[in-house]
C-alpha cells in the first residue's frame, strides 16, 4: 500500500469516528457580552453537574454576540446594550434580561486606595474626551480635597471591541457631559478620541493594572476579583456611593419592567443608587430554526432563575426580583414559537 | 561426464536471452496502464487546487468587500476616520500602523540577523555552531500566542521604564526625533509591538541568511583571504554580494511574517483608531489586530465591508512585496550575468 | 656602520598604508564584536522568553491538566483536558487533510512542472499563500463555511489550519524532491518503471526524512495557531469530540484565559503555554534532527 493510500485510509477512518461521538441533543451555544461571562460559566458548570447538559457561553463581546445571532451562528446572543424594540421585531428577536450588575471605573495611581477617589459624570467624559490630561487637573482637585493626586498623565483605557459595557458607560457619560453627548454619543463601539483599546472586560482590567497612572471602566465582578482600585461617583441625587450588589440594587429599584424589556439603568433616581448600573440580555428568535436548542436554553435560564440567586450573589451580581422573573417566563411563552406554531416547551 | 551438464540445460528462463534474441522484441508488460494518467491527473490537479484556493480567498475577499470598495473607491487607503456610529471608515491608521510596526521589525531584525549569521558561519567555533544554529530556529518555533502574552505581561513594564522613559527624557525638544519619542510611555504602542515583531522575524531571516553563506564557494573567500582581507571585508565584499539573492529572499519571507502577524500585535499595540502624531509611542492600529478585535461583532453591511477591505489591502500588500522582490531577484541576476 | 640598521623613516605612503591596515583591523574587530553582540542579542530573548514560560507556567503543571476540563472562574480544581484534546484533534486532522494534496503539488512541482506556465503560477501562488495572513484565511472559512453552516465548528477550524499547511508542504516537498540526484529517477525509467511509480518509490522514498521533516514543520506551526480558530471552531467550554460543534483549543483558550482578572484562569493560562511552547520546541528539535542524520 503507498503512503497515499495509507494516508487517506486513516484519514476517512479518523473522520468518521470523530463524527460517530454524537450530538448530545443538550447542547447548546451561545455567544455574547462579557459583562456576565463570569456568572453565565459559573451556572453552565454548574447546570452540567445537576443534568449533564451543555451550554456553551463564550464571551466575545456585546456587538459580536448581537451579530452572531443575526448571523445565526449561535443559539442564543448576549448584550448588555437592549435592542430597541422596533429593531427587535425587524429582526424577529426577542431579548429579556438575566442578571443586573454595575460598571466601575477604575485607576491605578500610586498612593490612591479604593474607595478613595471621587468623580462624577462630567469629569469621567471629560478625561476621556481628552480635555482632562493630569491627575492633578483642578477639576479633580476639587473633587477631591485632601487627597494627593500626582501631576502624572492620565493614561485611558477603553474597549477596543464591541461592547454592552461600553454602551453602558458612554449612556451614562452621554447623560452627564454634553460635550460628549455631542462629539461621541452612546454606543457598544464608539469613535473614542482616546484611550488605549483593551479587548473583553478582561483586557481592560489588564491593561488598567499594568499601565501606571491609567484609567479604565470594567463591570464590578472584574474590579473586585482583582483588587483593582475603584472610585467613587456623583449619582442623581448628589450623593458619592461605592459600587457594591446593594447600591446596584438600589439602582434597579425603580425600572418597570411590565411594559417592556428594554431598560438602562444608568442614573437612576435613589440615595445610595449606583450610577452606571445595568442589566444584561439574551437575545433569542422568535420563530427559532432549531426550536429544539432555544428550549434547551430557555430550560437553562429558568433553572437559573430558580437555583442562581446565590451564585450570582457571591459574584456581586444582582439577580431579578422574582416578579420580573415571572414576566419574563410569561414573555417566552408568549413570544417565543416552535416550528408548528405552537409556544415553545421549555418546561 | 555426466556432472558435467552443457550450460544450456540450465538456462531455463535466462534462455529467453538466446530465445527471445532474433525474435520479436518481448511484450510490453504495464502493471496499469491507467495509472500513470490518473496519477498525472492527481498531481496536476493538486496544483490546480493550490491555484484554485487563492483565487476562491481572493474571490472571497473582494464580494465581501465590495460594498465599501463602492462606497470608497481608492480614498479609503488614506483616509483615516474609523467611525462605526456614524458608519465611516477608512483605513489609514491600519495600513499605517501594518507598515510602520513591519518597518521597525526590519530596521532592528536585518542587522541582528546579518550579525548572527556572521557569527555562525565564521565566528563559531564547529562545537558551538549547530545548537546555536538550532536556538536560533527555535525562536521561531515559538508560538506566536506566547509572545504576545510574554510582550503584554513581561516585556511592556521593562520597555516601559528601561527604554521609552529614558528616551523620551534624552530627546525631549529635540525637533524630529522628539515628536518621535512624545507619546505615553507606557509600553504598548508600535514601538513595542515592531520590537516584538523584530524578535519573531530575527530566525527567518537569519537562518536563510546563515544557510546561503554557509553555501558560498570556498574558493572565492580563500581567494580573499590571500590578498590579505579581513574577516569582515570578506564577508562585506565577497560573501554578502554573491548571496544578495538568498539574503534578499530571506529579507522578504520575514516581512511578509511581519506583515502577516495577528497575536502578538494584537496584545501591545493598543487598538487605537486614530492617527495623532507620528510618535512611536502612541497606541496604533494595524490591520490583523483590527481584523482579530472587531470582525466577530461587525455588522454585515459597511462596517464588515470595510474590514474585509483591509484584509483584501493586507493580502495586496503582501502580493506586491513578493512581486518586487522576485523582481528584484531577477535584476540582481541579470546584473551578475552581465558581469561574469 | 652601526650593529642595528636604524630603521628609515617611514615615506608617507608608507605611513598612509599602515593607517589604512590599522583602520581596516580596527573595523574588523568592531564588525566582529557587534556580531557576537548581535548573536548574544537573540539569544538573550530566547533565553528570557523560555525562562518566563517555564517559571510562570511549571506551577499549574498537574495530573489534572489532562484530566479535567476548563473551569468556570475561580474555580478551585479545573484543567485543559478539552481544549488539549481539541487542539491534537484539530491540528492531527487538518495535516493529514493538507498534507496529501500538498505532497501531490510538491510533486506536479517537482516532477511535472518544472517548466511549465502551470508550475510558475503555482510556484507564485503558493508563496503568497505561504506569507497569507492566517487571520485572513480564517475568515475566509468564516464566510464560506460557518456563516454558510449555521454554526461554528471543529470542522470549520480544521479547513482554516489545513489552508495553512498546504502551502508549507508543497514548499519543502518542492525543495526535497528537486535535491534528489536525477541519477536515481534515470536508472529507475531505464529498468522500465513508469512516471507514477518512480515518483513513488523511488524519488519520494528517497526524499522521505525531508517530507516527513516538512510535515512535522507545518504540525508544529499549526499546533500554535490561534488567530485562524478564532472565528471558526470558536471555544467550548465543556468537551467534545464532534467536529460540528464549537470546539476549544489550547491557544484560543489560552488567549481568553490569559487576559482574564481570575487567577484560577491565568494559572491554567501560562500552563497551556508551557505546553505548547515545549510540545512544538521538541517537535521541531526532533524533525531537525531526524532531518539531518538522513540527509
Amino acid at each position: 500500500m503507498t503512503k497515499l493510500q495509507v494516508l487517506a485510509r486513516a484519514s476517512a477512518a479518523i473522520a468518521l469516528t470523530a463524527g460517530a461521538f454524537s450530538v448530545s441533543a443538550q447542547d447548546m451555544t451561545g455567544a455574547g457580552a462579557t459583562f456576565p461571562a463570569p456568572i453565565y460559566a459559573k451556572w453552565a458548570d454548574a447546570y452540567n453537574k445537576a443534568t449533564g447538559a451543555r451550554l456553551n457561553y463564550q464571551s466575545v463581546g456585546s456587538g459580536a454576540g448581537i451579530q452572531q445571532i443575526r448571523a445565526k451562528t449561535v443559539d442564543f446572543g448576549a448584550s448588555d446594550m437592549p435592542l430597541a424594540d422596533d429593531v427587535l421585531a425587524k429582526d424577529g428577536l426577542m431579548q429579556f434580561p438575566t442578571v443586573i450588575g454595575g460598571v466601575v471605573p477604575v485607576v491605578n495611581i500610586k498612593g490612591i486606595a479604593p474607595g478613595q477617589l471621587k468623580l462624577t459624570g462630567q469629569v469621567l467624559g471629560d478625561i476621556y474626551l481628552g480635555k482632562i490630561t493630569k491627575w492633578n487637573d483642578p477639576a479633580l482637585t476639587a473633587l477631591n480635597p485632601g487627597v494627593a493626586l500626582p501631576a502624572e498623565a492620565i493614561s485611558p483605557v477603553r474597549r477596543a471591541d464591541g461592547s454592552g459595557t461600553s454602551f453602558i458607560f458612554t449612556n451614562y457619560l452621554s447623560k452627564n457631559n454634553a460635550d460628549w453627548k455631542a462629539k461621541v454619543g452612546e454606543g457598544t463601539a464608539v469613535n473614542w478620541p482616546t484611550g488605549a483599546g483593551g479587548k473583553g472586560n478582561e483586557g481592560v482590567a489588564a491593561f488598567v493594572q499594568r499601565l501606571p497612572s491609567s484609567i479604565g471602566y470594567v463591570e464590578y465582578a472584574y474590579a473586585k476579583q482583582n483588587k483593582m482600585t475603584y472610585a467613587l461617583l456623583k449619582n442623581r441625587d448628589g450623593n458619592f456611593v461605592p459600587p457594591d450588589a446593594d447600591n446596584f440594587k438600589a439602582a434597579a429599584a425603580g425600572a418597570d419592567w411590565s411594559k417592556t424589556f428594554y431598560q438602562v439603568l444608568t442614573d437612576q433616581p435613589g440615595k445610595d443608587a449606583w450610577p452606571i448600573s445595568g442589566a444584561t440580555f439574551i437575545l433569542v428568535y422568535k420563530a427559532p430554526e432549531k426550536p429544539v436548542n432555544v428550549a434547551n436554553a430557555l430550560k437553562f435560564f429558568d433553572w437559573a432563575y430558580a437555583n442562581g440567586d446565590k451564585m450570582a450573589d457571591e459574584l456581586e451580581y444582582v439577580p431579578l426580583p422574582a416578579a420580573v422573573k415571572d414576566l419574563v417566563r410569561k414573555s417566552w411563552g408568549t413570544n417565543i414559537k416552535d416550528s408548528a406554531g405552537h409556544a415553545i416547551a421549555w418546561k | 561426464m555426466s556432472a558435467i551438464v552443457p550450460a544450456q540445460a540450465h538456462l531455463g528462463n535466462e534462455g529467453t536471452l538466446r530465445a527471445g534474441m532474433n525474435d520479436r522484441p518481448p511484450a510490453a508488460r504495464r502493471a496499469a496502464p491507467w495509472a500513470d494518467a490518473l496519477f498525472s491527473t492527481l498531481a496536476h490537479g493538486a496544483a490546480w487546487l493550490t491555484l484554485a484556493l487563492l483565487a476562491g480567498i481572493l474571490v472571497s475577499l473582494v464580494i465581501g468587500a465590495a460594498p465599501a470598495i463602492r462606497e470608497y473607491g481608492l480614498n479609503f487607503l488614506w483616509t483615516s476616520e474609523w467611525d462605526p456610529v456614524q458608519n465611516r471608515y477608512g483605513g489609514l491608521v491600519m495600513i499605517y500602523g501594518t507598515l510602520m510596526t513591519s518597518l521597525i521589525a526590519l530596521v532592528i531584525a536585518v542587522p541582528v540577523s546579518f550579525g548572527i549569521a556572521l557569527f555562525l558561519t565564521e565566528l563559531s567555533p564547529l562545537w558551538l555552531k549547530r545548537p546555536l544554529g538550532t536556538a536560533i530556529e527555535l525562536l521561531a518555533a515559538v508560538p506566536s500566542i506566547v509572545y504576545g502574552m510574554w510582550g503584554l505581561l513581561v516585556f511592556s513594564p521593562i520597555l516601559s521604564r528601561f527604554v521609552q522613559q529614558p528616551l523620551q527624557h534624552v530627546f525631549e525638544g529635540v525637533p524630529l526625533l522628539g515628536s518621535l519619542f512624545s507619546g505615553p510611555p507606557v509600553g504598548i504602542g508600535l514601538l513595542s509591538a515592531g520590537i516584538i515583531l523584530a524578535i519573531m522575524v530575527i530566525p527567518f531571516i537569519a537562518s536563510v541568511m546563515r544557510d546561503v553563506f554557509d553555501v558560498t564557494p570556498p574558493m572565492l573567500k580563500e581567494s580573499a583571504y590571500a590578498l590579505g582581507s579581513t574577516t569582515w571585508e570578506v564577508v562585506w565584499r565577497v560573501v554578502l554580494p554573491y548571496t544578495k539573492t538568498g539574503v534578499v529572499g530571506g529579507i522578504m519571507l520575514g516581512l511578509g511574517r511581519a506583515l502577516g502577524e495577528t497575536m502578538a500585535v494584537t496584545f501591545v499595540i493598543g487598538n487605537f483608531n486614530q492617527l495623532h502624531s507620528i510618535s512611536l509611542f502612541e497606541a496604533a492600529n494595524s490591520i490583523t489586530s483590527a481584523l482579530a478585535n472587531e470582525f466577530g461583532e461587525a455588522a454585515a453591511g459597511l462596517h464588515q465591508a470595510s474590514l474585509i477591505y483591509l484584509g483584501l489591502v493586507l493580502f495586496v500588500i503582501t502580493f506586491v512585496v513578493l512581486a518586487s522582490s522576485k523582481l528584484l531577484l531577477q535584476q540582481l541576476k541579470k546584473r551578475e550575468g552581465a558581469v561574469a | 656602520m652601526s650593529a642595528v640598521p636604524a630603521a628609515a623613516p617611514m615615506s608617507a605612503a608608507e605611513q598612509s598604508r599602515r593607517r589604512l591596515h590599522l583602520r581596516r583591523k580596527r573595523t574588523n574587530v568592531v564588525a566582529l564584536t557587534l556580531a557576537l553582540a548581535a548573536m548574544a542579542f537573540g539569544i538573550f530573548w530566547l533565553v528570557w522568553i523560555l525562562v518566563e514560560t517555564v517559571r510562570l507556567g511549571i506551577g499549574g503543571l498537574s495530573l489534572s491538566l489532562i484530566t479535567e476540563m476548563t473551569p468556570p472562574p475561580l474555580a478551585e480544581t479545573g484543567g485543559l483536558a478539552n481544549a488539549i484534546f481539541g487542539s491534537l484533534a484539530m491540528v492531527t486532522l487538518a495535516t493529514l487533510l493538507g498534507t496529501p494534496i500538498g505532497i501531490l503539488a510538491g510533486i506536479y512541482l517537482a516532477e511535472y512542472g518544472q517548466r511549465s506556465w502551470l508550475g510558475s503560477a503555482t510556484r507564485f501562488i503558493n508563496d503568497i499563500l505561504l506569507s497569507a495572513p492566517s487571520i485572513v484565511i480564517g475568515l475566509f472559512i468564516y464566510t464560506v463555511v460557518v456563516a454558510r453552516s449555521g454554526t461554528f465548528s471543529g470542522a470549520a477550524g480544521v479547513l482554516a489550519l489545513a489552508l495553512i499547511v498546504i502551502p508549507v508542504v508543497i514548499r519543502t516537498t518542492e525543495n526535497i524532491l528537486a535535491l534528489i540526484p536525477n541519477a536515481l529517477r534515470e536508472a529507475a525509467y531505464a529498468l522500465g518503471t513508469p512516471k507514477w511509480r518512480v515518483i513513488l518509490t523511488v524519488t519520494l522514498r528517497a526524499a522521505r526524512a525531508g517530507v516527513i521533516t516538512g510535515v512535522l514543520l507545518a504540525f508544529a506551526r499549526i499546533a500554535g495557531e490561534t488567530a485562524p480558530l478564532l472565528f471558526t471552531a470558536l471555544s467550548n467550554q465543556f468537551w467534545t469530540s464532534d467536529l460540528t460543534q464549537p470546539m476549544a483549543s489550547l491557544p484560543v483558550t489560552i488567549f481568553k484565559f490569559a487576559m482574564s482578572p481570575y487567577e484560577n484562569w491565568q494559572k491554567l493560562a501560562w500552563a497551556g503555554v508551557f505546553l505548547i511552547t515545549v510540545g512544538v520546541l521538541i517537535l521541531n528539535v526532533v524533525a531537525r534532527t531526524f532531518f539531518r542524520n538522513r540527509i
